[in-house]
């Protein structure tokens, strides 16, 4: 558990807590603000956005949900449906709502319940103003993907300006472009910076570097060496392959793809898949990031409380309230408890993040062993802050998840191969099976083998302008086949002449194909 | 740190909710349907939670399929695997292989909870009354009041503020009421003399103003009875449309529960049709066996009765009814007649007779709806097997009488029956052929 520092006498013994009832009013949430604000800034040194904290009610809630949190969004049928169907799971008593909702702005806007009692006003606060904020300022995958400060007015924006689409050429022209574009939103997303175009003076620089590098490795032995029988790249080949340049193939990011050159789409139309593409693009590190980001959260929330009343600021019955509901966000129920539905990141980010703790202040020799830069250390706080920065879900996994940690959960890594009759246990929490579960997590994690692999490969420019995409398969696993073929109407839709998708194993061979006319669309 | 107060703003989510409905519209109008059946006559119209199947209003999206290929995982909790055991794979769902469902899969269905508003508008969406253009019969004229000028007496509710005080204002010009503050000023300037110990014939005049303009305000009131208007209402006679509909049923012993179920529907959704076309809508329960009776609902639709039965006893109550509380000049008058077919077969004669003769030139509409069930057609193996009262109808319908007959076996047929019968149509002519 935490290495709880010294409690100091006189901050206990006289009264200084900040409520002892469960209301809350607008002068409450202020105090309580400050006296987190001391801990967090003050004594854990973490660096927020400046916050704008909304209340809201629970139907709120249910619509923000609707809206993926984000405070403004253009219309679409499918956030009703999200509504619905929220709206449905809450009142059935299947489903609680989020006691917060926090967006990676600035200021970072928290949106929290009405229904909550202070304690939990508290916790929120704490959980969101502070530890989600600081993670979204300070991440490197939020720095490079997303302009917290320009999210909110781009957002605006994007509905005035589907809005105005509407009003231009109907509701019904505008749902059709927004449905091909969600139903591709997976694929809209460049998952690393693109090349920078490089200015003269580094051209120039860069040739000379060559240059001196052919220099030093001259020798006039090369000159009398047979050339390779270079005329054999036919006129027609060049041409494409100067066509593939110039469109930039191969390219992942199909909505981009399609935004720029999609020979049939009209300005508005492209405008839209732009919107859709980028509001994907600032969600991308969310994905990333899912469960560090609640670790860090859950871990600074938990500081904070814990740091609250140890200096008499919530009562015990508070604290207690906090526990219970800590215990059950952090909770992990075991493979064959009813209750599982994959690892709680919550509760893996939270243990981590304790677990670092532990190590960086009581390492085992164990610990000494495997993480030789951090065990020990202790200031437990910088480390963490520095992986918090640093890391995202898959390196964060693979870098630091304790053989300590491993057996705690019972971490299992197991293979289910369709060819086989049974399942595999591949590795399992021992000497031999810590690094192989590791990695085997670690995988789990990567957003990028989560979804497919599929590109633009080619376009056959000279011929019905066909697009051919390619779905490189992993692990033998196929694109669902129902949910493809709807796809493909829609990437007929936008693209306008025929569309092919070749799903093709690592020896090249085309195991499925799907090809679709638009005039059969 | 800014704390904002967002509660009063409210949702925003009734846009995205309405787009959603209209995109879902078939499937959720199929379920408003299904919905509807389950319920009693009265709460037919209510709104209320529907559901719709969740496939139908699926996004999506290139993903990996379910099944196939090499998968690992990592699950926390082992107990007593080692590295290289073989386990069974399970059925389904956890445990094992299978990922645990990615968004937008395995989802429920979607419960809606429509507005009752929202629930008659789709459940009656493309049905509408026939021949209304023909015998648009219209009741008693209503009066309604509507405005007509000024008076000059009234009741105290009925005052016109602006009027009144515009003749106040014409008037106290005219006799020249001193104004606001004018008096004042006049004693002002009085004092003023008296201070400057100006003549006193000056003061006297001064004086003597004052005393005007206190007399003149004092005999010229600033609200005078004749300044008073009153608004004027006129009662406009209104034609209001209005409906009687006569539910007649036979009850006896060979009617089970199945059949009046049956009829029930069909009469709760007549009832719902005609209550959005007229604003007044009356219903007349009349069942009979070998004698008709008017009744309540309860009685119509629950207790039993036994006997023969004769149909043309429920038509002379239903003429009597009419003549008695619903001339048809003043009504409009929709008639249901449900049976099981049986019919004394000498009365069919009579009930033909009856109907070509007097409650069809009455009648806005007269529909005959035969309820059976399945066991029954079963039985009878062949399906076009028909009964006496249905081909004594035929006959009438081949000669021209006007009536919509349908057969009804089974629950689901109850609401295409009743759209095909009231679907809007270019010409109304066919409306009776089976």
């Amino acid at each position: 558990m935490t290495a709880q520092e010294k409690v100091k006498t006189d901050e206990t013994s006289q009264n200084n807590l900040l409520f002892e009832e469960a209301d809350w009013d607008a002068a409450l949430i202020d105090k309580v603000y400050n006296a987190i604000d001391e801990i967090a800034i003050g004594e854990m040194k973490l660096e927020p956005y400046p916050s704008q904290i909304e209340v809201i009610t629970s139907e709120q809630m249910l619509d923000a949900y609707a809206s993926t949190g984000m405070p403004l969004f253009y219309n679409h049928w499918s956030f009703g449906k999200q509504f619905a169907y929220n709206e449905a799971m809450y009142r059935k008593g299947y489903q609680g709502l989020a006691y917060e909702i926090v967006i990676n702005s600035d200021p970072c806007v928290c949106y929290i319940m009405e229904e909550n009692s202070a304690t939990m006003q508290t916790l929120v606060i704490a959980h969101a103003a502070f530890g989600h904020s600081h993670f979204f300022r300070n991440n490197y995958v939020f720095k490079q993907w997303t302009d917290a400060s320009g999210i909110i007015d781009y957002l605006a924006f994007a509905k005035s300006f589907i809005a105005k689409c509407e009003d231009k050429y109907g509701p019904d022209e505008v749902e059709k472009v927004l449905d091909s574009a969600h139903a591709l939103q997976s694929h809209g997303i460049h998952r690393y910076p693109k090349k920078r175009q490089a200015s003269l003076a580094e051209e120039a620089d860069r040739e000379r570097l060559r240059r001196e590098h052919g220099e030093a490795l001259f020798n006039d032995l090369w000159r009398t060496v047979p050339d390779k029988e270079k005329k054999q790249v036919t006129e027609d080949e060049a041409i494409l392959a100067r066509q593939r340049e110039i469109l930039g193939l191969p390219e992942e990011n199909i909505l981009y793809f399609l935004e720029k050159t999609a020979p049939r789409l009209e300005p508005w139309k492209r405008e839209i898949l732009r919107i859709v593409r980028l509001i994907a693009q600032y969600f991308y590190p969310q994905r990333q990031t899912k469960m560090m980001n609640e670790g860090c959260a859950t871990y600074t929330h938990h500081r904070i409380m814990t740091r609250l009343h140890e200096k008499g600021q919530i009562s015990d019955g508070s604290y207690l309230e906090f526990l219970h509901s800590h215990s059950g966000v952090v909770m992990q129920p075991e493979f064959d408890d009813q209750r599982f539905s994959g690892i709680n990141p919550y509760a893996l980010g939270f243990a981590m993040c304790e677990d670092i703790e532990r190590i960086c202040n009581e390492p085992t020799h164990e610990d000494l062993e495997w993480f030789p830069d951090i065990a020990g250390r202790g200031n437990h706080m910088e480390v963490l802050k520095d992986i918090w920065a640093n890391f995202r879900d898959e390196s964060f996994v693979l870098q630091y998840l304790s053989p300590h940690l491993i057996r705690k959960l019972g971490l299992f890594h197991i293979v289910d191969d369709s060819e086989e009759d049974e399942i595999e246990v591949a590795a399992i929490h021992d000497e031999r099976g810590y690094l192989k579960v590791r990695r085997a997590l670690s995988r789990d994690y990567d957003v990028s083998r989560a979804d497919p692999n599929i590109q633009v490969s080619d376009v056959d420019l000279a011929g019905d302008r066909c697009l051919n995409l390619t779905h490189y398969i992993s692990e033998g696993v196929l694109l669902d086949a129902d949910d493809t073929w709807r796809v493909m109407r829609h990437l007929c839709n936008l693209w306008g002449y025929p569309v092919a998708l070749r799903e093709v194993d690592p020896n090249g061979k085309v195991v499925e194909k799907y090809v679709l006319d638009p005039e059969d669309a | 740190m800014h704390i904002i107060d967002r509660r009063r703003e409210g949702g925003k989510s009734l846009t995205n909710r309405q787009r959603f409905l209209k995109r879902s519209k078939k499937l959720v109008k199929k379920a408003v349907k299904e919905a509807a059946s389950g319920r009693s006559i009265k709460d037919t119209g209510k709104g209320g939670d529907v559901v719709i199947p969740a496939d139908g209003v699926h996004e999506p999206s290139l993903r990996k399929g379910r099944f196939g290929g090499r998968r690992e995982r990592v699950l926390p909790g082992n107990k007593e695997y080692l590295e290289g055991d073989r386990i069974e794979r399970p059925e389904d769902g956890e445990g094992g292989g299978s990922k645990a469902s990615d968004g937008g899969e395995g989802q429920d269905d979607f419960t809606f909870n429509l507005s009752s508003e929202e629930f008659m508008e789709l459940f009656l969406e493309d049905l509408e009354l026939p021949d209304l253009a023909k015998r648009q019969v219209m009741g008693v004229e209503d009066v309604i009041p509507e405005r007509a000028g000024f008076q000059s007496s009234g009741p105290p509710t009925s005052i016109a503020i602006g009027r009144t005080m515009r003749n106040s204002m014409s008037r106290r010009i005219a006799l020249k009421r001193p104004r606001e503050g004018e008096i004042e000023i006049a004693e002002k300037a009085l004092a003023k003399l008296k201070v400057d110990d100006a003549p006193s014939a000056k003061i006297k005049t001064a004086q003597d103003k004052i005393d005007t303009l206190k007399r003149r305000k004092k005999f010229i009131p600033f609200i005078d009875p004749i300044d008073v208007k009153y608004r004027r209402f006129e009662g406009v006679p209104q034609p209001v449309a209005r409906a009687v509909m006569f539910c007649l049923m036979d009850v006896s012993g060979s009617m089970d529960k199945h059949m009046k179920d049956l009829a029930k529907r069909f009469y709760s959704l007549l009832y719902l049709f005609l209550q959005t076309r007229y604003s007044r809508v009356e219903v007349v329960f009349i069942r009979h066996t070998h004698e008709a009776k008017e009744v309540d609902e309860q009685t119509f639709f629950y207790s039993r009765e036994s006997g023969g039965t004769i149909v043309s006893t429920a038509l002379e109550e239903m003429l009597e009814v009419v003549r008695d509380r619903f001339p048809a000049d003043q009504w409009n008058i929709y008639a249901a007649q449900a049976s099981d077919g049986d019919n004394l077969p000498s009365d069919n004669l009579k009930t033909v007779s009856m109907l070509q003769d007097v409650i069809l030139p009455l009648c806005q509409y007269y529909a005959y709806l035969e309820v059976g069930n399945d066991e029954q057609q079963r039985f009878r193996m062949s399906g076009d097997e028909e009964t006496g009262l249905w081909r004594a109808y035929h006959h009438l319908v081949a000669s021209g009488g006007d009536v919509a007959m349908r057969k009804v076996k089974h629950r689901r047929e109850i609401f295409p029956v009743f759209a095909d019968l009231f679907k809007k149509r270019e010409t109304a002519s066919e409306a009776a052929s089976a």
